[in-house]
């Protein structure tokens, strides 16, 4: 379906809905075709090709809210979604707080986004499985030690979405993303060791190249081989850019507006405190064109906008959704955030922190002993206490230098001593995601090993 | 036949068996060596209380068909969410571009599976009226609540869905299922004074009907159960630092087993040599008390599927015997490629993604000891009774699963409850040192999901009370 024909569904789910009764509604669309392409030891393994639509809706009878969604967009599938919204809406109870935003708050930034690249649905299959075959290829043959491969895959995406709510909001945005990874396994005797590199890109052009992600993989793969369980101890750690935009989604997580009305957040009450130090600047952004994070309007129809989270180490804003807002008082930041079968929640643009004037070498040097983290798993943390305690792999750093691989081990702390504790910020930030930060170099986390 | 299958299928669409043939027919035009058709219709419904308040509820429906092509150890996927004849046949046709050939397989004569049933629901809860939903989410809330009055916080969500499923494959196999499915979770958090607030979880539910949800079952049970994990941890030492001994308690910590060797056993990674597992069948990968399988046939579990999303029937896979390594999880695919049977391990998260072999719930066997005793063998170390996620890298082995309470055991003694701290091990080495296996098997409460390759799949998972001589606990202190 064409955006136009996708802004009438919605209008119709609209007008629908307010003539059966809802004193307001509000209706999301979205569509997207989606490509992948598969490769595993140099032949096709998947080769994936689809689209899919589905569409969600938002109704207020009075001050109780429902809502339903449907994968049928016909005119049929959309009176019964609409139908089955202000059924459910009459279980719920009222809520003073619950409601569209206001009409003044509505609106969406104009001009080119660049959300949209004309390239990616031009790529033909073939570009696509060739694509993956050289990322992989690459890495199968930068050392005798990459062994194996659990494959490389390449994907594109093109799809639109559609909002419109019952206080007079219109609008739609089409967008791309491409992507392309590889997963070289390495083997020194018995141990077999994984990594992996992915590059994403609104469009095709701005992929690294096959080559160059072959080559990350197989570095980062190699470089783990021959890891140590190291002796339980308190160090500084230096988090690699792609495991430190993780922090920075534990502290989205503390200043969303739902966390702190529920008063379960471990950032309560801080507004305006020094809680972090003062190269800490973090910054959430949905504004930039071409960027990750970025949208016209906000999934409420609000629009887009930048906000400074943590200035100077200063906690300055929470974000809000319409209703996190009024719960406390407060404005929407046009971060209302839905999926189409859930309730609105709170989401994020281009989250990241600023960056810093050190290179990660100087950081190294600089930290003389210390663990650099290249990889982080499990779901160890509380944002509501500020408990953080995760499975982590990566590199002792000795004598101002990365030397051996360490695996095996936890990293434990709190969140807010961690924020306190930043020593050292890198100058590589580089906007991949909605969620980026350079290298972060922390002091004093507990260590656990043997 | 070209009448319209009994099924939701072939009432709602017209589907006929003649449909079904043509489809895969077109899937193999290109020369492919096996195709299949997943039918799905899946409805869902939740309803959300915050604050004491039933702030929001959802119901929608979503359909779909989603169609695979094998051609050797290649395949092609297509779906669409629209079952008009037109669009299916694009799809086909799509998913039949992997293979470059002339058809070789001529797809008549749909052979309807032997159905069983592992989830008797006399009334699906989606058919049960929605204010009776709307009572557990509300006395969820009345009991956290009553339990202790530093509660002050109470979020309960209760969801129910039900999957209307058709697979055909092109080796003749016609299967159908409706799986129904309902939750009910509850959060509380408790604070004193103004300190630091902390969080409870719990929640249970299954393959079952709103008849569940009472007894030990009952929204009562689970939201004091949250409630009395929020207090509990309102005086909780930070957790300690370094390797020691590990008591899990039974039923849930079972997500060991998930991470450390489950994952690790399933056949896709196995017949790639990518996982930690790899070529080691036969071999011991953990104590002699260890007995773990997988089964996805226990009545009304949330794991358990009467077939799984290839049309294969499911059953108890025994993983690891007495310590030894005896049997990978394998869909169609695998089973294939390395000359086995499928274990009815096939599964995926709806009709948009292609089957990978899956765990369903995964349990170790009951051992002799009593748990008591267990516990007294312990000079130092650490009872963990529940947990968050987990998570593993199935190459390396490593994995990792959270305690969210966990007491420390002192000369024998359970003490002082301490903070959340990761649990940290290797697939095939922690097992090697459980050193006592207790009697007293518990399956988890039914609110399991497990992911993989972005799939998200409803498990289970088991365990009696197990000691671990050494594993990393990663606390500060």
């Amino acid at each position: 379906m064409s955006e136009a024909l996708l802004r009438d569904v919605a209008s119709l789910a609209i007008r629908l809905a307010t003539e059966r009764g809802a004193t307001d509604a509000e209706c999301t669309i979205a569509e997207g075709d989606e490509f992948s392409a598969t490769v595993r030891l140099g032949e096709v393994e998947t080769l994936k090709e689809a689209g899919s639509r589905a569409a969600g809706l938002r109704v207020l009878l009075g001050q109780r809210q429902g809502s339903s969604y449907t994968s049928d967009l016909t005119e049929e599938g959309i009176s019964q979604m609409v139908d089955a919204a202000i059924a459910i809406a009459r279980i719920t109870e009222e809520d003073p707080y619950a409601g569209l935003p206001e009409r003044e708050e509505l609106g969406q930034l104009t001009g080119d986004l660049q959300l949209f690249a004309e390239d990616v649905p031009q790529v033909a299959a073939a570009a696509r499985i060739d694509a993956a075959k050289r990322a992989e290829a690459t890495a199968m043959a930068a050392d005798a030690r990459i062994t194996n491969s659990e494959g490389a895959g390449c994907e594109t995406y093109s799809g639109s979405r559609v909002f419109a709510n019952s206080r007079g909001f219109l609008g739609s945005y089409s967008s791309t993303t491409a992507s392309l990874s590889a997963t070289p396994v390495a083997t020194a005797g018995e141990q077999m060791e994984r990594d992996y590199w992915h590059s994403i890109s609104r469009s095709w052009a701005g992929l690294e190249s096959p080559e160059e992600v072959g080559r990350k993989a197989a570095h980062r793969a190699l470089r783990r081989l021959g890891s140590r369980k190291i002796e339980t101890c308190k160090a500084t750690v230096v988090f690699e850019p792609r495991v430190a935009k993780s922090l920075l989604g534990h502290v989205f997580e503390a200043v969303s507006g739902e966390s702190i009305y529920r008063k379960s957040s471990f950032l309560l009450d801080k507004l305006n405190e020094q809680i972090a130090v003062e190269t800490v600047t973090l910054i959430d952004d949905a504004t930039i064109p071409g960027y990750f994070g970025t949208s016209p309007f906000d999934d409420e129809g609000v629009p887009s906008r930048r906000t400074v989270i943590i200035e100077k180490g200063v906690l300055k804003n929470y974000l809000f959704n319409t209703y996190a807002a009024r719960k406390l008082g407060a404005k929407t930041t046009g971060n209302g955030a839905r999926g189409l079968t859930g309730a609105a929640g709170i989401g994020h643009g281009t989250l990241y922190l600023e960056a810093g004037t050190q290179t990660p070498e100087e950081i190294f040097a600089a930290v003389g002993t210390g663990l650099y983290i290249t990889e982080l798993i499990g779901f160890g943390v509380n944002t509501v206490t500020g408990d953080y305690s995760r499975g982590a792999a990566g590199l002792w750093i000795e004598d101002g230098k990365l030397s051996y691989p360490v695996a095996e081990i936890t990293v434990a702390g709190h969140l807010l001593d961690m924020l306190k504790n930043i020593t050292h910020i890198g100058s590589d930030l580089e906007f991949r995601g909605s969620t980026c930060a350079p290298t972060v170099a922390i002091s004093d986390i507990t260590i656990s090993g043997k | 036949m070209v009448s319209p299958l009994s099924n939701l299928f072939g009432q709602k669409f017209g589907l006929t068996e003649r449909d079904l043939e043509r489809y895969l027919s077109e899937a193999l035009s290109k020369g492919g060596d096996y195709a299949d058709l997943y039918f799905e219709y899946l409805a869902t419904s939740s309803i959300s209380l915050d604050e004491s308040l039933v702030k929001s509820a959802t119901q929608g429906v979503t359909l779909g068909v989603g169609i695979r092509v094998l051609s050797g150890e290649r395949t092609g996927y297509a779906y669409s969410d629209d079952l008009s004849p037109e669009r299916i046949t694009k799809a086909a046709r799509t998913a039949a571009c992997i293979a470059s050939g002339p058809a070789t397989e001529i797809v008549q004569g749909l052979k309807t599976a032997e159905k069983r049933n592992l989830y008797p629901v006399p009334v699906l809860a989606g058919d049960t009226p929605l204010e009776e939903r709307v009572k557990l989410v509300k006395r969820a809330d009345a009991a956290a609540r009553a339990y202790d009055a530093r509660v002050f916080q109470v979020q309960a969500v209760y969801a129910d869905s039900v999957r209307h499923v058709l697979v055909a494959t092109s080796d003749g196999r016609l299967s159908t299922d409706v799986q129904p499915m309902a939750r009910l979770n509850v959060s509380a958090l408790a604070r004193e004074d103004n300190g630091v607030p902390q969080r409870g979880y719990s929640g249970g539910g299954g393959r079952i009907g709103l008849d569940f949800f009472s007894g030990s079952h009952s929204p009562e049970a689970f939201a004091t159960d949250a409630a009395r994990q929020a207090i509990v941890q309102l005086h909780a030492v930070d957790a300690p630092a370094g390797e020691m001994t590990v008591v899990l308690g039974p039923g849930w910590p079972g997500i060991l087993l998930h991470e450390a060797v489950g994952h690790g056993l399933e056949a896709d990674f196995n017949r790639k040599g990518v996982s930690a597992f790899s070529g080691r069948i036969g071999q011991q990968v953990a104590s002699k008390l260890c007995t773990v399988v997988d089964d996805g046939t226990i009545a009304s579990r949330r794991g358990s599927l009467n077939v799984d999303d290839e049309g294969e029937p499911t059953q108890q896979n025994v993983l690891i015997e007495n310590g030894v390594l005896r049997a990978y999880l394998t869909d169609k695919l695998s089973a294939r490629l390395t000359g086995g049977e499928s274990t009815g391990s096939g599964r995926r998260e709806n009709y948009q993604h292609y089957p990978m072999p899956r765990m369903t719930n995964t349990f170790m066997l009951n051992g002799e000891s009593v748990p008591e005793e267990i516990i007294r063998s312990v000079k130092h170390g650490l009872y963990c009774t529940n947990f968050g996620g987990g998570q593993v890298d199935i190459t390396s082995g490593n994995f990792v699963f959270s305690a969210s309470e966990s007491f420390l055991i002192e000369d024998g003694k359970i003490t002082r409850p301490v903070r959340g701290a990761t649990l940290i091990g290797n697939g095939p080495e922690s097992l090697k040192h459980v050193s006592m296996v207790g009697n007293d098997l518990k399956l988890d409460m039914g609110i399991g999901v497990c992911g993989k390759e972005g799939q998200s799949v409803p498990v289970g998972v088991g365990m009696p009370t197990i000691k671990i001589d050494q594993m990393t606990v990663g606390g500060t202190r």
